[in-house]
């Protein structure tokens, strides 16, 4: 008996990814519409992790709520903790010492290599490379060591605060730092594009994937090395320059669809390593420069009462635009405090991107990889 | 070019008069308070107009305040080519708030306003498809409302308060 092709039946099934799955990093659900191989539609659903920051951070004074930020983009700790605390500074209207200042920049920018490393590293797992994550975390210790040096903890490091840092910086950890550099840029990351960036494997599976043009990127609230890798110049350290970050000499990398489509993955995976690059100019910069002299608003570290009112204020953290919207009813504990997390809006993009009909079940892993997300910060 | 806060106000008022209702150039973080009616034409004007171009949504929320029976929506509008930034509130009244979804505007207020309306309880009409993103589909009240009491269990589990 022989069976015509038009007799072969084929249906549209639904696909159930996630919440647990090993490359949607962490607990993130979509359900997707597939047609054998391709995609044709996708739905994510978000909240697994949700714990409400913002009612807890009501109930807590301003120096309790610095925990909960590490928390929620856990990667990145130091620039949620740095956002945090420069909202409250701008409510208060707290000067914070200088060195205090370079401090902040130092431990944020070593914050983003690690961040980004990790990235580029489940990035390559994600795909189907495992070795270039070994690298990235043999790397990525080093600057978790420097960080355990300088204020004991590997991970949610509560080390920005309102009115400075918590410890200051010895010159043993200035060395720590300094060697870092010397030994990351340009060898290590030489190695990683020789590695991975350029790997012709790594570039079939990436560039013309999850094409993300600038305007949807911007309609959907995307910042950050996603939004850059689509080609849009915006770098809050540049154009809205916050703490002290107008001192500094750096280029902000964007893509530019050398491998296939401008906005590709591989786009925005190249924006980060390039990133690094720069992160390491800046901190080499700030390493020459730091002052001596406090490191901290010792009176702000008792406890902070900002005078009524409200503010918003945003940073660039490793993933984007990290905001915080502070109401303040004049008492020591926020009246409300709103956290906007970079990867909250660009995790919404996803959908979009999928459901265009043109991505396969194995570019969802890419895709979502590419966006590299933290859950602890989507749900909050 | 990047416009500042009073100048933006201004252009604002220039286009709405009335609409306006309060204007605080003076606060540590300026802002405008709206009339709920015009929002949805503010959003496409500040959006569309060639002088303001605030193409990027960085965020909605909202504020509950039960002692003015009130709750304040709060949208934080960014623009990439001008890079300059408005604050722009509706105030609602607490029993029912209700305003203009402006999903169509910017999409990234699809999943702010699910945000908000979860949280807060926040109707945002014309919205294509209100439901909880963050809570479970099932679960009653809204957090961030000040007198919301947590329940004591939810489907049989008990909720451990400390």
């Amino acid at each position: 008996m022989t069976v015509a092709v038009k007799d072969i039946r084929t249906e549209e099934m639904l696909l159930n990814m996630g919440p647990q799955h090993p490359s949607t990093h962490g607990v993130f659900r979509v359900v997707i519409r597939t047609d054998g191989e391709m995609v044709l539609e996708s739905e994510s659903h978000i909240g697994y992790l949700h714990r409400c920051f913002e009612k807890v951070a009501e109930n807590n004074n301003y120096l309790q709520v610095v925990p909960y930020t590490d928390r929620m983009d856990y990667l990145c700790a130091m620039a949620n903790n740095l956002g945090y605390a420069e909202t409250v500074e701008k409510l208060a209207k707290i000067q914070v010492p200088e060195r205090a200042q370079y401090i902040r920049v130092i431990a944020t920018e070593l914050n983003r290599i690690a961040s980004h490393l990790m990235a580029f590293g489940t990035y390559g797992l994600d795909l189907g490379a495992v070795t270039p994550f070994l690298y990235a975390f043999r790397d990525r210790e080093m600057i978790l060591k420097i960080f355990e040096k300088l204020c004991g903890q590997r991970l949610n490091y509560s080390y920005i605060r309102v009115g400075g840092v918590t410890f200051d910086i010895t010159d043993e950890i200035l060395a720590d730092a300094q060697r870092f550099c010397d030994y990351f840029d340009p060898v290590i990351i030489d190695e990683y594009d020789r590695l991975l960036s350029y790997n012709g494997i790594f570039i079939s599976r990436t560039a013309n994937v999850g094409v993300l043009p600038v305007d949807l990127a911007i309609s959907y609230g995307v910042t950050g090395p996603s939004l850059r890798g689509s080609g849009l110049k915006r770098d809050l350290r540049k154009d809205e320059p916050y703490s002290i970050y107008n001192r500094f000499e750096f280029d902000v990398p964007v893509g530019t669809g050398e491998m296939g489509q401008l906005g590709d993955c591989w786009d925005r995976y190249m924006v980060r390593i390039r990133e690094m690059r720069q992160s390491v100019r800046i901190i080499r910069q700030a390493l020459k420069d730091i002052p001596p002299g406090d490191f901290c608003e010792k009176k702000a570290f008792r406890g902070v009462k900002p005078p009524k009112g409200e503010v918003y204020h945003k940073i660039e953290g490793a993933r984007g635009e990290v905001g915080f919207y502070l109401v303040s009813d004049g008492s020591v504990k926020p009246y409300r405090l709103k956290a906007r997390g970079p990867s909250f809006c660009n995790i919404s993009v996803l959908d979009a991107l999928t459901s265009r009909g043109d991505c396969m079940v194995a570019d969802m892993v890419a895709i979502i990889g590419s966006l590299d997300i933290v859950m602890g910060e989507v749900d909050r | 070019m990047a416009l500042s806060r009073p100048e933006i106000h201004a252009i604002v008022k220039e286009r709405f008069g009335d609409g306006v209702v309060e204007d605080h150039p003076e606060a540590r973080d300026p802002y405008i308070v709206v009339k709920p009616e015009i929002l949805e034409d503010l959003a496409f004007f500040c959006r569309d107009e060639p002088r303001l171009r605030f193409d990027l949504l960085s965020s909605i929320t909202g504020v509950d305040y039960p002692d003015r029976k009130m709750i304040e929506v709060i949208y934080c509008l960014d623009s990439t080519p001008s890079k300059h930034w408005l604050i722009a509130k509706v105030l609602l009244p607490r029993d029912d708030p209700r305003v203009a979804s402006v999903e169509k505007v910017w999409r990234t207020a699809d999943w702010h306003e699910r945000e908000t309306f979860d949280l807060l309880g926040v109707n945002f009409e014309g919205h294509h498809n209100l439901v909880r993103i963050l809570c479970a589909e099932d679960w009653e009240g809204h957090p961030l409302r000040k007198d919301y009491v947590m329940p004591e269990t939810y489907r049989g589990i008990k909720n451990v308060i400390y």
